[in-house]
């Protein structure tokens, strides 16, 4: 397999060479510019036969996806923070008119104040829009993960985006194992479209008006999709690991069959934990480490399964979900985890807002308050790492 | 009787024409138009006005109002030459 240094940027781009879509619509942003550029250049160099529209605005971007999936095309884009938020109502119309439009995303902070470094607040926020979604740890599985993440759309008629740390995973370099263009190729196959604009023997219409009388029918039809996705996801990732070599789950555990006191994180910090756990370890502390990998549809079956006998879990999210119940992993873990027998203690640290450092010392703290919380109950529910106060 | 989800075709997509057909818009209406035959003189504007070709006809001559699709928007009666169409509440 061909080795090559490549930043998360240049792997995502990479991928969509090997790919070789039918149409990418994109409006470059920081800290996703690059993989609009490399792609853009890709084109004009006759690498790829992509038709390249340069739109005017993200809100464009997604809607030229729409109209090129509608007509039967293969279709990726990449963006990042203001831009997908400012994609955010054409992304529920992707997902409900069942088109498998994949988005590159690059996590960066939500505006105001402005800000281009990392966070999860801009994917956080499309979480209920009905896209499935990623969280790649680093370069290597956002390489993968778009690949897959293809694949895995095209299977069950939903978009997919993967997304990488801003500027952590986006502008670092890595040492990437790359596919053979054939073994991509080969991989993903060829689509085929439910329906297609262009077959004009088969005519038919792509979002018309649907009242009282029919929305309901076809909310409850997407909803059956987003259930019936995580099998998919997971056999996609399976496949993909018996082929090359590496394998993905719909989240990743890490050191935790002995483990009690456990550290949920997603992107690249969950990087950061695994070093914080071996380090804990040594002091003596049963650390482990459950990443969150595929975030929509959100795996809380498998997740309260996982985790079912563990004694203390700290939820690290990069972003606030603003509802005063902490971040939105944390929200979301408390209802996975509501229907189990035994009552799980489960504290949350908002960490890295807008770029902030985490480091290893700052999870081995929360290994240490886990220690303590789990002798003495939990003293701070909610609480932030790395902040000033 | 309608498909329940599980029938629709994938993507909320329409696959074939004229479905306008099925959407019975008549439910819609608070005023209703009624076609008096006697005064009728077969001007045939309210046809052309009609913007739910609502108005049936038969052997080029009006022969009354299609309350399926009527929405009662009183277009008629305003351009009707021989006070041939009354509108009045819906029950």
């Amino acid at each position: 397999m061909p080795m090559k240094a490549l930043t998360g940027n240049e792997a995502m781009a990479e991928a969509m060479r090997q790919i070789n879509p039918d149409v990418v619509a994109a409006y470059p942003i920081t800290p996703a510019t690059e993989v609009v550029q490399l792609f853009a250049s890709f084109v004009a160099d006759g690498l790829v036969d992509t038709e390249f529209v340069a739109v005017e605005s993200e809100h464009s971007a997604m809607s030229a996806c729409i109209g090129a999936s509608a007509a039967g095309g293969r279709v990726i884009t990449s963006t990042s923070s203001q831009g997908l938020a400012l994609m955010h109502e054409v992304l529920y119309i992707a997902a409900a008119l069942r088109l498998p439009i994949v988005i590159c995303e690059v996590n960066r902070s939500l505006s105001a104040p402005i800000n281009i470094h990392c966070d999860h607040s801009d994917t956080m926020g499309s979480r209920e829009s009905g896209w499935m979604h990623i969280f790649a740890e680093e370069s290597q599985e956002a390489y993968d993960s778009i690949i897959q993440a293809m694949k895995i759309a095209e299977h069950v008629y939903l978009p997919m985006m993967v997304s990488t740390d801003g500027f952590i995973i986006s502008h670092c370099m890595q040492r990437i194992d790359m596919l053979r263009d054939k073994e991509v190729k080969d991989f993903i196959g060829k689509y085929k479209p439910h329906h297609s604009l262009l077959l004009t023997d088969k005519p038919y219409t792509v979002g018309p008006l649907d009242l009282q009388d029919y929305y309901f029918e076809h909310k409850r039809q997407q909803i059956e999709t987003m259930m019936n996705a995580a099998p998919v996801i997971k056999k996609v990732g399976r496949e993909f690991g018996e082929k090359f070599g590496r394998y993905y789950g719909l989240f990743e555990e890490y050191k935790m069959r002995d483990a009690d006191n456990v550290v949920i994180a997603a992107g690249s910090a969950a990087g950061t934990a695994k070093a914080a756990v071996e380090e804990a370890r040594e002091k003596g502390m049963k650390a482990g480490l459950l990443r969150i990998r595929v975030m929509r549809p959100f795996p809380h079956k498998e997740i309260a399964n996982a985790l079912k006998d563990k004694k203390i879990i700290s939820v690290l999210d990069r972003s606030d979900s603003m509802s005063t119940m902490g971040g939105p992993i944390f929200v979301e873990m408390k209802s996975a985890l509501y229907d189990i027998k035994n009552h799980l203690p489960m504290c949350n640290y908002i960490y890295g807002l807008g770029g902030r450092e985490i480091d290893v010392e700052d999870i081995i703290r929360v290994f240490k308050r886990g220690e303590v919380y789990k002798e003495k109950g939990i003293e701070k529910k909610i609480d932030f790492v790395g902040l000033r106060e | 009787m309608k498909e329940g989800w599980k029938d629709l075709p994938i993507g909320c997509t329409i696959e074939k024409g004229g479905t306008s057909r099925d959407f019975k818009t008549g439910d819609w209406r608070s005023e209703r138009p009624e076609f008096l035959k006697d005064k009728c003189n077969n001007c045939l504007l309210c046809f052309i006005y009609c913007p739910d070709d609502a108005i049936l006809m038969k052997d080029d001559k009006v022969v009354g109002i299609d309350y399926d699709y009527c929405k009662g928007c009183g277009i008629c009666e305003k351009v009707c030459t021989a006070k041939a169409i009354e509108t009045k509440p819906e029950r």
